[in-house]
């Protein structure tokens, strides 16, 4: 058995899988992720949960299969949240420095980050990360860490990420329903960006996009930090929602043939041909045109695409990205879809592959283990930042207890 | 992510070039009252046969139809004289249409002019690389059969040439008003009507606010769709104003009471309020529009105006394609095994008529039903509120196919909307895209 403060765990209850993954820091800090478990999601749509009975069927066999794998037993788990109700903006905050020899320390820094998150939103929202940025110390800007320097306002950038209360709440409940602790929520997109993106790509610049199932998040970085994030409830269900629309065939078969034949473009070897189907018993049922299924999907992923290259040219920041596109999710697998979106970001575009932990052994790097992978790297920078290194994060953490008021335990 | 619901943003459209024409007297009358209080710098313009009703029109920008052989007299009501003045004037239309990105055509279909011309003048809009929409009224019940006939065949042309039109039935407007209404002032109130209906989608286009449309979503909503659209317009006031426009719109006969949203393949939604409209403001009518007319691609524009203090104004102009779908979802056929794995997709078709044009809507194929399973839905929808149509004058009423929209795997969750738009619709629909 391992000695479980060492232990981290990443869970995703994503629309169509639960994955939890399980990590271990040795004590020289440096992670690796000894097991992995997954399972068929069958109760969330969208990223949310819809219905509670299965994802908790769910959620209990990706973890069982995660302890065996890990050979640990799981008591608390880092949750990885999304939604079309989560929103992401930049936020800033001051606070003048009160001590007698105008030295920022620590407090004035908790003191400052937390002006930044008093953002004025309706009470049914709920801050979940306010992701620091860069300090200003008396007009001077882009300072990393303020701690020790001298100066009479101290002011901070942050990016806040927020979302509906009572839908974090909806899965933190189906969590704790399993007698797991959830020791932080974090949004999907960010784990992802964790996994996936090394320092040199941040600092450059970078978007990573992770397509999903029932949500497609998104996250800017320039500089080193996030700039800007974002959620879409639009995924691979609604391709396969679009093949079962405009085909005529029922979902299931549609998310087959989305998986066998489907592309983000037209391929010119399937011009004109088409596909025969079978029935119950093994006999040619209809025929499906090739042309109507790579048109319906690849309309389908250009927008999205290009709905999020909307939102970037909006913000102003294509040209910040320096080190391109990264995608993962299980869109990352759709063939052409980086042809596809090299055309609609007029930029270098790679698919994602979860490199920002040592020793992953290739089957953890797939590009849909990403929020999981992410999720445990995100747990060991707090727990680092905990022990005094300092994070990527801001270090107020508010308990999970206060989010489920009158169900601590 | 903010961004994604409203954007102050600016958005160009002020270099959009919009152009009105008026054809006949009817189309005249409006535009003069749509000069009393111009859409922004939309271009008016009438058009006629007849000179005499020309020159006595406010309007600046007027010119006549088919001089050098009407002589000026009208067309007297007949359609193919309206049509051959157009022709005979073609090259200058097409002059007028050049460089245009949106025109409407106003006109009261019924007479010899508006009827005839207004369907060369869209064509020619069209060949110019326009947006065509025309606004037009169907005539009086009592102005006789023959007129109504005519009428009709008109809209077919007009339909087949523009991109959308816009039905104002005047009987129907007479049961907006007080039944002792005159004759003139009834008409007064129907050019109104038109001026408000190309305001709001003047507005839907041209202005930012809270929700911009861009006009290529319109166009790319309309462009060849050819739609029969029925719209409906209201203003309120007062802390319950949002709940009260609905009401309004919903009771009006212009939509058949909100029935003409049932059916509806697209529908455009321009809000219009003072500093004060809110989000919260447009998502409550937007829900309820979204309600009425489930399964619909909704558009919508929202805008704010400083001289719209504590009043919104909403215009509403549903539309129904008359392109075919790719195919009809109820000529195929579903085997059992098959439809057994796809639960979600509760869609049913208890009766269908081929020649009744609703495929274009949003449903996921049908399993096959049980009686019981039938009989529980049609209680279902007695219970929601009754048929689709109430009206017997409607002989499709036996024929209509009952079906309940399905949006396939999303219908539990919440619509994902993206600026009014329902993104769960397939792409390729919204697209206007056909599969064939
Ligand atoms: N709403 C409204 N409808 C009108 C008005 N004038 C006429 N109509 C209607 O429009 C139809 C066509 O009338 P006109 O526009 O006068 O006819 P025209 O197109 O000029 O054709 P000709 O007179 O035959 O050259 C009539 O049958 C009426 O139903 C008006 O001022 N307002
Ligand atoms: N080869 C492929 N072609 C097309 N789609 C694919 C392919 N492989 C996987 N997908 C799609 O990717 C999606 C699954 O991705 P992923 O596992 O990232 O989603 P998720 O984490 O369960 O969902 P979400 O994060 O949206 O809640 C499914 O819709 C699946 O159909
Ligand atoms: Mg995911
Ligand atoms: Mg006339």
């Amino acid at each position: 058995m391992f000695d479980s403060a060492n232990i981290i765990v990443g869970l995703e209850i994503g629309t169509s899988k639960v994955c939890a993954a399980v990590g271990e820091l040795n004590e020289n800090g440096a992670l690796s992720v000894i097991g992995i478990g997954q399972s068929k999601s069958r109760g969330v749509r969208k990223g949310e949960i819809t219905d509670a009975t299965a994802a908790e069927e769910d959620i209990r066999n990706a973890i069982v299969e995660a302890e065996q794998m890990a050979d640990v037993e799981i008591r608390s788990v880092y949750l990885g949240v999304t939604g079309s109700h989560m929103r992401g903006f930049n936020n800033h905050g001051v606070h003048p420095v009160v001590s007698a020899d105008r030295e920022i320390n620590e407090d004035d820094v908790q003191d400052v980050v937390r002006n930044a998150k008093a953002v004025n939103l309706p009470a049914e929202n709920y801050v979940v990360h306010a992701i620091r940025q860069h300090f200003t110390i008396d007009g001077q800007r882009g300072i990393q860490n303020p701690v020790g320097m001298l100066g009479a306002r101290v002011e901070i950038d942050v990016h806040v990420v927020h979302g509906n209360l009572n839908r974090i709440r909806n899965s933190i409940r189906t969590v704790k329903g399993l007698q797991l602790e959830v020791e932080e929520v974090v949004f999907g997109g960010l784990a992802s960006s964790l996994a996936v993106l090394n320092n040199t790509q941040k600092e450059l610049g970078a978007l990573v996009i992770d397509f999903g199932a029932g949500t497609t998040e998104y996250v800017v970085y320039s500089n080193g930090v996030v700039k800007h994030t974002g959620v879409l409830a639009v995924g691979g269900d609604h391709i396969s929602n679009d093949l079962a629309y405009g085909l005529k065939l029922p979902l299931g078969r549609a998310e087959q043939l989305k998986l066998e034949h489907g592309g983000a473009s037209m391929d010119e070897a399937l011009r004109g041909k088409s596909i025969a189907l079978t029935n119950e018993v093994g006999l040619p049922a209809r025929n499906v045109n090739c042309d109507h299924l790579r048109r319906i999907m690849s309309l389908r992923i250009e927008e999205t695409l290009q709905l999020i290259d909307q939102d970037l040219a909006r913000q102003g920041l294509h040209e910040y990205l320096r080190a391109g596109v990264i995608i993962c999710g299980g869109g990352a697998r759709i063939p052409g879809i980086q042809d596809m979106a090299e055309r609609v970001f007029q930029m270098p575009v790679m698919l994602g592959q979860a490199c920002s932990i040592n020793g992953l052994s290739d089957a953890l790097k797939q590009a849909e283990f990403a929020t999981t992978i992410g999720l445990v790297k995100f747990g060991s920078l707090q727990h680092k930042s905990k022990a005094g290194k300092g994070g990527l994060l801001t270090g107020i953490k508010e308990t999970i207890g206060s989010l489920m008021p009158g169900r601590r335990g | 992510m903010s961004a994604f619901q409203s954007d102050a943003g600016g958005f160009a459209s002020k270099t959009l070039s919009i152009r009105v024409f008026g054809v006949g007297g009817a189309g005249g009358n409006a535009v003069t009252r749509l000069l009393l209080n111009p859409p922004g710098d939309a271009k008016l313009t009438v058009l006629n046969t007849d000179s005499q009703a020309l020159a006595a029109c406010p309007v600046p920008d007027k010119h006549s139809l088919g001089a050098a052989d009407m002589r000026g007299l009208g067309a007297g009501g007949d359609p193919g004289m309206g049509q051959a003045a157009a022709e005979s004037d073609e090259e200058r239309l097409k002059e007028m249409c050049a460089g245009a990105d949106l025109i409407f055509i106003v006109a009261g279909l019924g007479g010899g002019t508006g009827t005839g011309a207004s369907p060369v003048l869209a064509r020619i809009a069209r060949e110019a690389g326009a947006l065509v929409l025309a606004v037009v009224t169907l005539p009086f019940d009592c102005e006789g059969s023959r007129r109504r006939k005519q009428a009709l065949l008109g809209l077919e042309h007009l339909k087949a040439e523009a991109d959308g039109v816009i039905c104002l039935p005047n009987q129907k407007v007479f049961k907006l008003i007080d039944e002792n209404t005159s004759l003139v002032d009834t008409f007064e109130f129907t050019n109104e009507l038109i001026a408000d209906g190309v305001r709001g989608i003047w507005r839907l286009v041209t202005q930012t606010g809270l929700i911009n449309i861009d006009f290529a979503d319109l166009r790319s909503a309309l462009k060849g769709r050819h739609a029969e659209s029925f719209f409906a317009t209201a203003e309120a006031t007062g802390p319950q104003r949002a709940k009260e426009i609905i009401e309004k719109i919903m009771s009006s006969p212009l939509l058949e009471g909100g029935e003409m949203l049932t059916g509806a393949q697209s529908v455009l939604v321009s809000i219009m309020g003072g500093s004060d409209l809110s989000m919260a403001e447009v998502n409550r009518i937007m829900e309820q529009v979204n309600r009425h007319a489930e399964g619909a691609h909704l558009i919508l524009g929202a805008a704010i105006d400083a001289h719209y203090n504590q009043r919104l104004s909403v215009t509403l102009v549903a539309s129904r394609f008359q392109v075919e779908a790719p195919e009809s979802p109820g000529t195929i056929e579903s085997h059992r095994s098959v439809a057994a794995d796809a639960p979600e997709m509760e869609t049913h078709f208890l009766k269908r008529n081929e020649s009744v044009q609703h495929t274009q809507r949003f449903v996921a194929p049908p399993p096959e039903l049980s009686a019981e399973k039938t009989q529980e839905l049609l209680q279902a929808r007695g219970m929601t509120g009754g048929g689709r149509r109430r009206k017997s004058a409607n002989s499709f009423q036996q024929q209509l196919p009952l079906e309940i929209v399905s949006k396939g795997r999303f219908e539990k969750s919440e619509p994902t909307l993206h600026k009014g738009e329902d993104l769960d619709v397939p792409t390729y629909i919204r697209r206007g895209i056909l599969l064939n």
